[in-house]
């Protein structure tokens, strides 16, 4: 375990924690690309999501997308964005927002889906507006699996943010490439550790606020339930696995 | 009262599931529409509240059509209760109750006021007011529903299958429940039900309905039991058998009355 | 594209390597996911364990992976086993989870009329809950083939080959018709990949196909939702 001490060693060195370029800055870049992609393909997948989980309509079309868009590998979209729009922290803040659909987008459906259709169906009955049956009942009840899919978003940037240096981007990963360049294998690990430990607390965080999130009510029946339905009464919360973690 | 004239209710992958359905619903009763599966008796009844639209054909309430009535707000005006209770599991049972009028604009207070009088009519026990739908049994569920269809106070209420889910026992107590609440509230009821039992316990008017929605009869029990229309109504309510074909037999000089395997039920009174 | 024409053979080449180190975590991550995920499955202990620690495995990011691998496996830096190891740490990761929820989802009615029947533990799980719970298993197979080829270009961060060499190389020579190359080859190869998983399943549970499998499609629906969530 000595090389982690190394790493540990390189991370804690007080040179690394003041001036320009130094660990805070970096981390607060690679958090500004997680948190900004985020929320910019938040605003665009869970509308989208919601529509899609709500009408029923477009939801294979939606999973071709999210697949699709999945099977693109991170780091060559970032480099042909980086090339056609210039360097910066443009091209990486694109790459990564198209990362983030995906998972937020299929959380957003999946969410709404998975709303009892007898429950969404006795609130239309009663005299609901499809506005109200979205934001009183769907969004309420659908809300655990619609935070998932902004967690896994959330996961996967916050892991691949670590490439923006290719697009001279900034971010935690130019540790990593100076750790290449200059053949020093306790900065790449150093870095390495920097990179994971955010991931984990990302991870730790939205994990408790998916708890925190889910309606009373469904957590009341719960016991009996996870019994019977394993599957659906605990949606699945991994974290990413995507290009450049 | 409620009157279908001629309605038709295809589905867009094509079935017929009411044909030229034309019945007219009396106000302040009980009735009853029973049939088994593929009678479009669930259709029939989603079609008051346009939860399923016609194709063709007309449906008032009181003489007014009610395509000329937005939908959300007929619904809010009608009573629904349903199978599997249907209660917003996030809610708890005060605020389910409560659900149409605050959606009505009522304040907050008076309704949950008029929601916890509602659990009293039903006979829960306000202590339930304030736990979540899953923390209660099937039975009182299905009361906190019949509740909740109650709470805009409305004229109609629509009621699918509401008692189909829960054991014989609690049943039965649901269905004396309904009785005594019909008796204190006189609503226009629709009850839709796949037991005929039920339907002559609890109809004024019971309407028994072939597929495709097509009336076999309709009439108050006595006159379905009297004299069935032919002999599809025969076999369903079962007429030449069990308990339906009773005959008297004189037994130490009472007249006891016995069934058709010759079980007694019962003694008539003179 | 006259560089694509140019240079096809090493597309062909970079291709192949990727496919080849692509295969082994995707097979090797179905193999030992399934004793873990019916561990998982069938002890509630067990469970809470297993499932956090696939999902901790999970969190870490790929390229501190690949970089931490081989001081700790002892690997050469540049050994493309690391990309495999790692690679197939993150297979386990996923489908764990994914073989414990496609063991859970088959109907306990069923699972009980196997064991009156008089299946033995071991012949239940192979003839029955195996084959039911296939259609969850194959939709995180399928999520885990995606990741897998679309993470190997990583490797080449760290000096791995692959087809990421095509993005690295592109971006200092400035010749975007390179690095779109890639993108479309490891496109490509997701498909396939995702092509032969399908048609493998149907191959094989042919029970699937019929339409009275309305529910189970369902679940599959549902698990595949929540694989893509993950």
């Amino acid at each position: 375990m000595n090389f982690i001490q190394q790493g540990f060693a390189w991370i804690f060195d007080p040179v690394r924690w003041s001036g320009p370029g130094d660990i805070p800055s970096r981390i607060l870049e690679q958090l500004g690309y997680t948190f900004g992609a985020v929320a910019i393909a938040a605003a665009i997948a869970i509308p989208l999501g919601l529509l899609i989980g709500h009408t029923g309509k477009g939801r294979d079309v939606a999973v071709a997308l999210s697949g699709g868009l999945r099977a693109l590998p991170s780091l060559g979209l970032l480099i042909i964005f980086a090339l056609a729009i210039g360097i910066g922290f443009k091209a990486p803040l694109l790459a990564f927002v198209i990362l983030a659909i995906p998972p937020v987008l299929s959380g957003a459906y999946a969410g709404v889906e998975a709303v009892d259709k007898r429950t969404v169906d006795a609130a239309r009955a009663m005299g609901m507006t499809e506005w109200q049956v979205l934001t009183k009942v769907e969004v309420p009840l659908g809300a655990p699996l619609i935070v998932a899919g902004i967690r896994s978003g959330i996961l996967q940037v916050v892991a691949t943010a670590t490439l923006a240096y290719f697009a001279s981007g900034g971010a935690l990963g130019v540790f990593i490439n100076d750790g290449l360049v200059t053949r020093d294998y306790n900065e790449l690990l150093g870095a390495s550790i920097l990179v994971t430990a955010l991931a984990l607390v990302l991870e730790g965080i939205f994990a408790l606020l998916q708890r925190l999130i889910v309606p009373r009510g469904v957590t009341a029946g719960q016991i009996a339930e996870v019994r019977s339905r394993p599957t659906r009464s605990r949606p699945t919360v991994g974290s990413p696995i995507q290009e450049g973690k | 009262m409620i009157e279908f004239t001629a309605v038709t209710k295809q589905f867009s992958d094509g079935t017929v599931a009411v044909d030229e359905f034309s019945l007219v619903i009396p106000a302040r009763q009980t009735t009853v529409l029973v049939g088994s599966s593929g009678s479009g008796k669930t259709t029939l009844l989603r079609m008051i509240n346009r939860m399923v639209e016609k194709t063709s054909g007309e449906i008032e309430i009181d003489g007014e059509s009610i395509y000329k009535l937005n939908p959300v707000k007929l619904r809010r005006s009608i009573g629904y209760v349903m199978q599997n209770s249907g209660l917003l599991p996030h809610r708890k049972v005060v605020d389910n109750v409560a659900t149409v009028p605050l959606l009505n604009g009522v304040k907050r207070a008076d309704a949950r006021q008029a929601a916890l009088a509602l659990l009293d009519t039903v006979g829960l026990d306000r202590a339930l007011a304030d736990r979540y739908p899953s923390q209660l049994s099937g039975g009182q569920q299905q009361r906190v529903g019949v509740a909740r269809g109650l709470a805009a106070d409305p004229n109609i209420l629509l009621m699918d299958e509401p008692f189909g889910a829960v054991d014989p026992i609690v049943r039965a107590e649901l269905q004396q429940e309904l009785v005594r609440i019909q008796r204190d509230l006189g609503k226009t009821i629709v009850f839709v039900t796949h037991d005929i039992d039920e339907a002559f316990l609890l109809g004024d008017q019971v309407v028994l309905l072939e597929k495709g929605g097509r009336i076999a009869q309709a009439g108050t029990p006595a006159e379905i039991l009297s004299k069935p229309a032919n002999d599809f109504v025969a076999t369903f309510i079962g007429a030449d058998r069990g308990r339906r074909a009773l005959k008297v037999e004189v037994v130490n000089g009472r007249n006891v009355v016995v069934d058709a395997d010759g079980r007694p039920t019962g003694v008539l009174q003179s | 594209m006259n560089w694509v024409v140019n240079n096809f053979d090493l597309i062909w080449q970079l291709t192949l390597i990727q496919v080849t180190l692509a295969i082994p975590p995707i097979i090797l991550g179905f193999i030992i996911s399934l004793p873990l995920g019916w561990v998982a499955n069938r002890f509630k202990l067990t469970r809470g364990v297993l499932l956090t620690v696939s999902g901790l495995l999970y969190t870490i990011p790929s390229l501190p992976l690949f970089i931490a691998l081989p001081a700790i496996i002892g690997t050469g830096i540049l050994d493309p086993i690391n990309v495999v190891v790692g690679l197939t740490i993150y297979a386990v990761a996923l489908m764990v989870r994914q073989t414990a929820d496609a063991l859970a989802s088959v109907d306990p009615g069923t699972r009980q009329a196997a064991t009156a029947m008089g299946f033995s533990g071991w012949s239940r799980f192979w003839r029955v809950e195996f084959p039911l719970s296939g259609p969850v298993l194959l939709a995180g197979i399928r999520v885990v083939s995606v990741s897998t080829v679309s993470l190997v270009s990583i490797g080449s961060v760290i000096g791995v080959t692959s087809l990421g060499y095509l993005f690295l190389n592109g971006l200092q020579r400035d010749i975007p018709g390179e690095v779109i190359s890639g993108i479309v080859a490891t496109l490509v190869i997701a498909i396939v990949f995702d092509l032969v998983l399908v048609f493998i399943g149907r191959l094989l549970m042919p029970w699937t196909r019929a339409d009275r499998a309305r529910v189970s499609k369902r679940r599959v629906r549902e698990a595949q939702a929540e694989a893509v969530l993950s």
